[in-house]
């Protein structure tokens, strides 16, 4: 009994999630069903790539699903959002670029070496962020103001205001596609990424330590978890997270631009982790739901672009779309849809007892 | 046995108190800092017009720290007041232009209608979303940012410059202090000038002030912020608290966009953004708390006014380029949370150490009561 409650609780949280993806797709098959064509072409560099709408929603999706993913764990385990890490990405990406530089070229050791690097360095920033959250007990989203506020301008104090260009194969294979492979390397960085996590969870207690937390910090804690610790953890894999991301967006764009390497995402991320179901207020999350959300995200973008909408118009579109969304998924609604439900299901029971 | 318990809920004043610390270290600062200005930069802050310069190019950011605190007093947020700002200044513009034949006042007032207008279907629009539909705040407000900020561009990509003689009139009017001013090298006095939108946030900042404070509804908005579900208790409406926080923010961003439009007198796709996250830094420079239920209105004023005076410092420093500035507000907001959280540790230290001692008494009466009935009864 217990159980098939779990499995249904489970799955009303993909639900909204899942619709909308459905409502999208199907939008776009009665549009233009050469939405969803997916072709192989050959790509400047000379290797055969598939192309197609789909593979650049999965593909451009990509930064996002590994940000959102880490803030997903973030918002579970302290009930608020992290709004610096597109700042954060800005100072990893330039971390990266001065590694590189300082290397005097551009090698697969040297872009290791400056990865390395630069997540280390992240993964300090992302900490000043855990410590303001998790020692001081300050809200994360005020915590994290602070960087949001100064980041950028500490990656253009690491840089300085040059955009560095960056040229070379593996730049390429990290950013668009692996020679020999058709799939663009990002998604596979997605998928390698989800399954740490995935590994991470079935291996460690950090998932249920992280639900515990965010549900219920005082009881936590009296059971012998340390809060301060679980907190730290979360915002650290959000650093790697972070990280890897700034390492795709450069390699993406071919360049390091401090103002505009992945900026706004974390706004998107944070409607990615709400959109896929989660509570804002922390607890009990589902990694696929952020997943999901962000691919939404990315979808409904790109159905814009195909409807020829202007760029700069997007936001107002995306607005609406967002707002019916978590409409749909909002308590309020899912509580009368469920006593709908609940109504038309006694009344089917009776008919059927009165036949 | 109630009445005692009411005297205790009313001798319970000191946390308010102790919030109050926290607006008053803010203004504290920001006369230091300003102090230290005359004393070692010179030059222009000598003058007093320079105190009122900063009221005139602030007035929006000043009026949306007010729209911020009032929502964040509620607990909840709402970061669309930048987007609004846009989508205010680019509909008044266009309009205003359009009615380029007219005399000033009809336009103007109508002008300030639309701005109104705008500002109040927003507040609306996200006050039922967050109230009645009991969706995040955070998450409304983003949609309502986005919406604004696209639908400003929607109306005109091209920045509109105002050409309306009658409102070019409103925008150079200057309300003039007499017995205040600077003595130019000629001898004569200078007076020092305002704009009519620095009134108009200082009246703002009374008003919500007054509100926050003295009306039911003020208390109902500490109380819901402070804890719902003993509001709720309470019998106050808490739905309806929240929605009319939202409403008035909305409002308030409107009234922002329009004093934005008096002080630069051009519809821009680009204008006041970020603008949000300023707005919300000045709240907490100012000692409200996003967690709710703790906040005032002036501390949120004089929080905008150490962000400006900063933004001053810094342009007139050597050292003039924005990303000094943005570390220096980076700085600025690590000291004051810092700074707020070890007060607020402090606090509930102590607060539940007197919970605890208090519950302990009344445990023991209700239990000498108990037995007393107990006896009575058998």
């Amino acid at each position: 009994m217990s159980k098939k409650k779990n499995g249904s609780s489970g799955l009303g949280q993909l639900l909204i999630p899942l619709i909308a993806l459905g409502i999208l797709v199907l939008f776009n098959l009665f549009r233009d069903i050469s939405f969803f064509s997916i072709t192989m072409r050959v790509n400047n560099s000379g290797n055969i790539v598939l192309a197609g709408n789909l593979i650049s929603i999965i593909d451009n999706a990509s930064e996002l699903a590994i940000i959102a993913m880490g803030m997903t764990l973030v918002t579970a385990a302290c009930g608020g959002q992290d709004i610096s890490v597109g700042a954060v990405a800005a100072i990893s990406g330039a971390v990266l670029v001065k590694v590189l530089q300082g290397m005097g070229g551009i090698t697969p050791v040297s872009l290791l070496l400056g990865f390395l690097a630069a997540t280390l360095v992240t993964i300090l920033f992302k900490l000043f962020n855990g410590t303001l959250v998790a020692v001081f007990r300050i809200q994360p989203m005020i915590a994290t103001l602070i960087l949001f506020s100064c980041g950028r301008s500490i990656a253009y104090w690491i840089n300085g205001d040059a955009t560095p260009q960056l040229y070379a194969p593996i730049i390429d294979s990290i950013g668009k596609t692996i020679p020999g492979i058709p799939i663009p390397t990002p998604i596979f960085a997605v998928l390698l990424m989800g399954l740490l996590l995935i590994l991470l969870f079935r291996f460690t207690s950090l998932r249920l330590y992280t639900q515990s937390v965010g549900i219920n910090q005082g009881a936590a804690r009296l059971n012998g978890i340390n809060p301060t610790t679980v907190k730290l953890i979360s915002f650290v894999i959000l650093g790697v997270c972070v990280s890897i991301a700034a390492l795709l967006g450069v390699c993406r764009m071919h360049q390091l631009n401090h103002k505009n390497l992945l900026v706004d995402i974390e706004m998107d991320a944070i409607l990615a982790v709400a959109i896929g179901g989660n509570s804002l207020g922390g607890g009990k999350f589902k990694l696929i739901g952020s997943i999901l959300g962000a691919y939404i995200i990315q979808m409904l973008t790109t159905t814009l672009y195909a409807m020829n909408v202007n760029p700069v118009n997007i936001k107002a579109y995306k607005a609406i779309v967002i707002i019916l969304i978590v409409v749909a998924g909002s308590p309020v609604i899912k509580r009368g849809l469920t006593a709908l439900w609940k109504k038309l299901r006694t009344n089917k029971a009776q008919t059927e007892g009165v036949n | 046995m109630f009445e005692k318990k009411n005297g205790a809920a009313l001798r319970t004043r000191e946390p308010l108190t102790d919030t109050q610390m926290l607006m008053f270290i803010s203004i504290g600062i920001f006369a230091a800092m300003y102090l230290a200005a005359v004393l070692f930069m010179g030059g222009g802050f000598r003058k007093p017009q320079m105190f009122f310069d900063l009221l005139n190019d602030n007035a929006a950011l000043i009026i949306i720290s007010c729209a911020l605190t009032i929502v964040m007093i509620t607990g909840g947020i709402n970061i669309s007041v930048g987007g609004v700002i846009g989508l205010t200044t680019m509909a008044c513009a266009i309009f205003v232009n359009s009615r380029s034949g007219e005399s000033g006042t009809v336009s103007i007032l109508l002008t300030l209608l639309l701005a109104l207008g705008i500002g109040l279907g927003f507040g609306v629009l996200q006050g039922f979303l967050v109230a009645r539909l009991e969706i995040q705040p955070f998450i409304v407000t983003l949609a309502g940012m986005f919406l604004a900020r696209g639908l400003t561009t929607i109306l005109s990509l091209e920045p509109v410059t105002v050409s309306h003689e009658g409102f070019q009139a409103l925008v150079e009017s200057r309300v003039k202090i007499p017995w205040l001013g600077y003595v130019a090298p000629n001898g004569n006095l200078i007076p020092a000038k305002i704009e009519i939108g620095a009134i108009v946030a200082i009246c703002v900042v009374i008003l919500m002030a007054l509100t926050l404070h003295n009306t039911r509804f003020g208390r109902n908005v500490y109380a819901v912020g402070g804890n719902p579900q003993s509001a709720l208790m309470l019998g106050i409406n808490v739905k309806r608290t929240v929605f009319w926080a939202y409403v008035i923010s909305g409002l308030l961003s409107g009234l922002a966009g329009f004093v934005f439009l008096m002080h630069k007198p051009a519809g821009n796709a680009s204008v006041a953004m970020r603008s949000e996250m300023d707005a919300i830094a000045a709240s907490i420079i100012g000692g409200t708390l996003l967690t709710g239920g703790v906040g005032n209105v002036i501390g949120s004023f004089f929080g905008a006014m150490i962000l400006a005076t900063i933004q001053k410092i810094i342009f007139l420093s050597p050292l003039n380029a924005s990303w000094w500035q943005d570390m220096a507000n980076g700085a600025m907001l690590c000291f004051f949370i810092l700074l707020q959280s070890l007060i607020l540790m402090r606090r509930n230290n102590s607060k539940t150490a007197g919970k605890l001692q208090k519950n302990l008494k009344i445990h023991k009466a209700d239990k000498t009561t108990e037995g007393k009935e107990e006896k009575h009864e058998t």
